[in-house]
């Protein structure tokens, strides 16, 4: 009985964890393989990195090489949006955690609510706002609304209020440091862990957003990569015969698309793999109050 | 880091009367949260004030009342728009609680090792957020590459991809891509909650008898519950403002499946197609009601996340 039961346990985690992984060990194949050998082929045969070095020279020829000019967007976009959330929300999370100026606790309830709702709410407010300043097309018009980013303001918030003791701060007060020098020199070097944290975070959600970028880049040399491979999929004729015939010849098949696809997303993978460990941890043990 | 948390009811009261008597200097900590206001009120408040500004008014910017939103909601795509992204996030919640629970459950059981393999394995997909994920179930879903033919044969009956993506069928693909992307993140933190359980109190359990699966239903189930509560709330919140996934697939089916499937895309599209930013104003300030409305419960009613010291 134990035994059947211990089995069935197994079948079900199993069962779920092919859902889960498949589709992913299908992508990195995918791109090992011609068109002609993903239809009449095993889904999970391997090919040739040959095919892999054709299907990169058919992505990158695609409209005079956008797609490394996609991933450079992306990467910008994050990388700076990230660097100004850092810059923004360590300081914040440490002065609503220490700080006793009215409103405070105002603010950070506005900082919980907008952190909750679902950021795609926003967009079309967002896009509205600067529509009307007349700032659609701007590189700025992505990377500022990205910088707004008020989890991480209370991921430091919560990492400040529970992990660093007041003391420690009125210490350094004692030995004549001011306020700045004390967040400078003892809660700055404290924040590492939580640094990392709110990386993570915000760089994913930078790098995965579709929706802003989207309503708010009408050019296509500065789409960044998760915009471009929509791009991308509307010129293939793979899943759009229309395009195959009358259209320009791309040279886009699903070899090439499953390239790009699993491109965009190995920036994400490494961050992913790097923070793995800390961000379980941080995510049951820092983000929320038990 | 994690041995602080535990402590913290006694130290909170402590830190507070502390606080008090330090409290002459009052007006400490403003200049570090300076920087991050303007990104608040420009990107958090202001987008909010000025859609319902938008939202109530005309192209003049005179006083209209309902009536953007009266006439958003008369126009034929509107009903069925709310109806899908409703049915999806349904199912999406349905497959969450279920499978989320079970699958923390069944893990908190195993040997650590196998418990860790298996969460990492769940949460892989995670990575791949966004338009990448849409695009790896349009192969999925293709009859002629996918792995799951078979299954798209005979669960869907699907021989072509424009069969595997029929109307019916979509609530229920972007549920499972949601799903596919997300569970695993769910996942670890469901079991992460099950960790803080006590282990005598599953001990004590067990003395009195109690087998594995009434511990999971009687005692543990009810410990984790504002967690599974958190997850529905913000999920639903989430689930309605369904918008890459209709979008990439509207691209891909040769406009099959309409621009204006979710409420998102039709709030979209009164912008861009027709450029008429009162009624997207009217729609967007429909779903922001349902993202607020959810986020002040989570913050009132769950107690998950602190506001005070």
């Amino acid at each position: 009985m134990r035994s059947v039961a211990l089995g069935l346990r197994l079948v079900i985690l199993a069962v779920f964890a092919v859902f889960f992984v498949a589709p992913v060990l299908w992508l990195i194949l995918a791109p090992t393989k011609s068109d002609h050998a993903l239809v009449t082929g095993s889904p999970f045969s391997f090919g040739s990195f040959h095919q892999v070095s054709l299907a990169w020279k058919h992505l990158d020829a695609f409209s005079d090489h956008i797609f490394r000019t996609w991933i450079g967007n992306s990467l910008l976009y994050a990388f700076s949006a990230t660097a100004i959330v850092l810059a923004t929300a360590i300081p914040a999370g440490y002065g609503l955690a220490f700080g006793t100026f009215p409103g405070r606790k105002l603010l950070l309830t506005l900082t919980l609510i907008v952190m909750i709702m679902p950021a795609a709410a926003l967009v079309l407010p967002i896009f509205l706002e600067l529509n009307s300043l007349h700032l659609i097309g701007s590189v700025l018009a992505v990377i500022l609304p990205f910088s707004f980013f008020p989890f991480g303001v209370y991921l430091a918030y919560i990492y400040y209020a529970t992990a660093v003791p007041p003391d420690l701060l009125d210490a350094a007060r004692t030995d004549g440091c001011g306020e700045w020098l004390t967040f400078r020199r003892v809660a700055l070097p404290l924040a590492k862990p939580v640094v990392a944290l709110v990386f993570f975070f915000s760089f994913v959600a930078d790098w995965n957003n579709f929706f802003l970028p989207y309503a708010i880049i009408a050019d296509s040399s500065q789409y960044p990569i998760q915009v471009g491979l929509s791009d991308l999929l509307s010129s293939t004729p793979s899943f759009n015969p229309a395009q195959g015939g009358g259209g320009q010849q791309v040279n886009i098949f699903r070899p090439e698309l499953a390239l790009a696809t699993l491109i965009a997303v190995i920036p994400v993978a490494i961050v992913f793999l790097l923070s793995q460990r800390a961000l379980v941890r941080g995510l049951v043990g820092g983000a929320v109050k038990e | 880091m994690t041995s602080s948390y535990a402590e913290a009811p006694r130290e909170r009261g402590l830190r507070a009367a502390v606080r008090r008597t330090r409290g002459l200097r009052s007006g400490r900590g403003l200049p570090f949260v300076l920087p991050y206001l303007p990104f608040l009120i420009a990107f958090g408040l202001a987008p909010m004030i000025y859609a319902v500004k938008l939202a109530f008014t005309n192209d003049e910017g005179s006083w209209t009342g309902l009536h953007n939103f009266t006439r958003t909601v008369d126009d034929y795509r509107f009903g069925p728009a709310f109806k899908h992204i409703f049915v999806y996030t349904g199912v999406w919640l349905g497959a969450l609680v279920v499978f989320v629970v079970v699958l923390a459950l069944l893990l908190h059981g195993r040997a650590n090792r196998v418990s860790t393999s298996f969460r990492f394995l769940f949460y892989i997909p995670g990575a791949l957020a966004g338009a990448a994920s849409v695009l790896v179930w349009l192969f999925m879903l293709d009859p002629s590459v996918s792995p799951g033919a078979f299954l798209l044969h005979h669960v869907l009956g699907a021989n072509l991809f424009v069969e595997s993506i029929a109307p019916g069928h979509l609530p229920f693909i972007f549920a499972m891509i949601a799903f596919w992307t997300g569970a695993g993140g769910w996942i670890v933190v469901m079991y992460g909650a099950l960790n803080t359980i006590p282990p005598d109190l599953e001990e004590a359990a067990r003395i009195d008898g109690a087998g594995p699966i009434a511990i999971a239903l009687r005692l543990k189930l009810p410990l984790i519950r504002k967690w599974i509560a958190y997850m529905v709330i913000l999920s639903f919140a989430t689930g309605t403002q369904l918008f890459v996934e209709p979008q990439i697939v509207n691209q891909a089916s040769l406009g099959l499946v309409p621009d204006t499937w979710s409420a998102n895309q039709l709030a979209y599209q009164k912008a861009f197609r027709y450029a008429d930013f009162n009624a997207a104003a009217a729609i967007a300030v429909d779903l922001l009601v349902i993202g607020l409305f959810a986020a002040v419960l989570i913050v009132t009613r769950t107690g998950l996340f602190r506001t005070e010291d």
